[in-house]
């Protein structure tokens, strides 16, 4: 789960790690109000919403007083935002970030991922700061420091001083980016985070150290235990239908063909959008129903599909394990009841009751075109769709 | 699920011996005696595996439990385990004896002998191909492909589609590698880490039985987590191409497409059949 900038800073704030004063606002009067109760001098005005590269759009804008603070947030909000993570059709700005600026001496990169390799977590830095950390990674590696660490529940102070050292800090300034780090790490382990970044860390001028901008996500599966994490959910970030089929718990992903699918587990779902590919296809969704779908669930699966569109067939491959095809086949038969189906539907029942499930499909009359092999479902899927 | 599962598992020929529920200790499911401890299930019946049905919240509590209890092989059906705990778990099982399969994992099965955890074992047949795969469903299509074309399995192994897991690629090739009924290897990776470029690298330098690969996700878009928590395109890494490319450097068949999974093992070792 993704967050907020502001709603990130409120975090690092109450961890000790050392941020700009700054508030967010959703009207321009709001953001005057903000920027009143600001030190004097420039202010950094920032669009709020879950996409990098905000500064090329021109979502983050500078402005020297109180109102012109208000003009600049005026012309923010409401905005359609586009940047190279938003996609084409960009993003609603509805609050925006009013942030006291900052006498900038040097950027600096400073995150902690889950190192998957190592079983560990990583504090990564650089001294190229405010560039994305993969084009550091790939052209100057010799640049990136890594120091891995345990889940917690501190992090080692040696681990700070190898981070500040070795991005040539003076001694002051590693003592500062020890409180900051360490209350970045017990931010990380305590909330659940996968990903924390700041980029840029800056050092000021003034030889202060803080978080310029910063990025949290969270493990969607420890959100049951982090109800405070979970309120900053903004549901108008995501895409509707996949906060759709999270909320009944399949995990759906928009793609941008007109093949429906819909599967029973993650790695089936993906080879089945890499099998209708290599047919010449082009898959609308990833959607895996998961072990514990049945009738109803079917059902729920099929209207998040047909919310799509672009949707011209629907494929449903199911490779019963744990899940039952007759159980499958009755929340099939339901949905073109209910729902309408009006596109084509191919489907291909193997492994736990598949026989019965068939039998359903068969005895219910529907026009349904049916599938033995992984490679005959997508085949027809394609063909049906006129493609391939 | 434990219930029906463990039913499963006894029909299939595995000796059940004992379940644990705490709280439930003295009573019986099925003729089965239940206990509230695994240590006290392992003093009283002799248990040396298990599979873990527990609820997120428990379930990094229940490995731990397993291995402390001196049980040799626990495979973990839970999906939804929270990265931290498992982080935290893997470093507090080191030095352990207990052998970790998952978590968010189907289970094993060695054809016509034991099935622990939850797949289909009735796709199954006794033969010389060993499995191993991060997804569940997608080891189904590759077991099935091969029992299509006559050619059985040694042991099928799904290690589970979480970012942070137990026995690994590297550690199942190396199994299978010296696993005398094993005459050929099928791996089935997807997007996300770099398990497979780090087996590609074990295959390459220390195995000596053939092996032939697919990898699920080559249309994936980057960013998107595609339903497992470890499949996932991050910061440029965990494509499916950089995988393919790695596997077929170290000589792996790699199947053009998840349709032709066995077939492309087949094509290239001869003989796998009718043994």
């Amino acid at each position: 789960m993704n967050v907020h900038e502001y709603q990130a800073k409120d975090l690092l704030r109450q961890y000790g790690v050392a941020v700009p004063n700054g508030g967010v606002a959703s009207t321009p009067a709001e953001a005057e109000e903000v920027a009143r109760g600001l030190e004097k001098g420039l202010v950094v005005v920032k669009a709020q919403v879950h996409a990098g590269g905000r500064g090329k759009g021109g979502g983050i804008q500078l402005a020297h007083s109180p109102a012109e603070v208000k003009q600049v947030a005026g012309e923010m909000l409401g905005m359609t935002l586009k940047t190279d993570q938003t996609g084409p059709e960009g993003k609603l700005v509805r609050k925006v970030y009013v942030e006291s600026g900052s006498e900038i001496a040097h950027e600096y990169y400073l995150g902690i991922v889950f190192d998957r390799a190592e079983e560990k977590l990583a504090i990564i830095a650089s001294t190229e700061g405010g560039v994305e950390i993969e084009a550091v990674a790939a052209k100057t590696p010799e640049r990136i420091i890594t120091v891995n660490a345990d889940g917690g529940p501190e992090l080692p102070g040696f681990a700070a001083r190898r981070v500040g050292f070795g991005l040539g800090f003076d001694a002051v300034q590693v003592k500062q980016l020890e409180v900051f780090l360490s209350g970045l790490f017990r931010l990380f382990v305590e909330k659940d985070c996968s990903l924390a970044e700041i980029n840029p860390l800056v050092l000021t001028q003034s030889g202060e150290i803080f978080a310029l901008d910063c990025k949290l996500n969270f493990d969607d599966h420890a959100l049951y235990r982090q109800a405070d994490v979970a309120a900053l959910r903004d549901p108008e970030e995501e895409d509707p239908r996949e906060r759709a089929a999270q909320e009944i718990d399949l995990a759906y992903v928009g793609l941008d063909g007109n093949i429906g699918c819909m599967v029973n587990g993650a790695g089936l779902a993906m080879a089945t959008l890499d099998m209708i590919q290599y047919c010449g296809g082009h898959p609308a969704n990833f959607l895996d129903a998961g072990g514990g779908a049945d009738k109803e669930k079917v059902k729920e699966a099929f209207k998040i599909i047909l919310r799509d569109e672009n949707v011209r067939a629907i494929l449903v491959n199911i490779f019963g394990g744990i899940v039952r095809c007759d159980l499958i086949a009755e929340g099939v038969v339901a949905a073109a009841a209910e729902l309408g189906i009006e596109v084509p539907l191919v489907v291909r029942l193997q492994g736990t009751n598949s026989e019965q499930g068939r039998e359903i499909l068969a005895e219910s009359g529907l026009d349904i075109i049916s599938a033995e092999t992984l490679c005959e479902a997508a085949e027809k899927a394609v063909a049906v769709v006129g493609e391939g | 699920m434990g219930r029906f599962h463990a039913g499963l598992s006894v029909e299939y020929g595995t000796q059940v011996v004992g379940g644990v529920h705490p709280g439930k200790g003295g009573t019986a499911i099925d003729g089965i005696p239940v206990f509230n401890t695994v240590e006290k299930a392992v003093a009283e019946t002799g248990a040396d595996a298990s599979v873990i049905f527990v609820p997120p919240p428990g379930a990094a509590d229940a490995i731990l439990e397993a291995a402390d209890a001196g049980i040799g092989l626990t495979a973990c059906i839970t999906e939804g385990i929270p990265a931290l705990d498992m982080l935290r778990a893997k470093r507090s099982l080191q030095g352990s004896t207990l052998r970790l399969v998952g978590p968010n994992c189907p289970g094993v099965v060695t054809p016509g002998q034991c099935r622990i955890g939850i797949m289909p074992a009735q796709i199954t047949r006794p033969g010389p191909v060993g499995v191993i795969s991060r997804s569940g469903t997608l080891t189904y299509e590759a077991v099935d492909q091969l029992s299509r074309l006559g050619i059985g399995q040694s042991t099928c192994l799904g290690i589970g589609g979480d970012a942070i897991i137990g026995t690994t690629f590297v550690d199942a090739l190396r199994l299978f590698e010296a696993d005398p009924e094993t005459r050929a290897v099928i791996l089935i990776g997807e997007i996300g880490g770099s398990a497979e470029e780090t087996a590609a690298d074990f295959i390459r330098d220390e195995m000596s039985k053939p092996v032939a690969a697919f990898i699920a996700g080559q249309n994936a878009p980057p960013g998107k987590r595609m339903g497992h928590a470890g499949a996932i395109i991050a910061g440029g890494k965990g494509r499916a191409s950089d995988k393919i490319a790695a596997l077929e450097a170290a000589g792996v068949f790699v199947a053009p497409s998840p349709a032709e999974i066995a077939e492309t093992l087949a094509k290239n070792v001869p003989d796998l059949s009718g043994s």
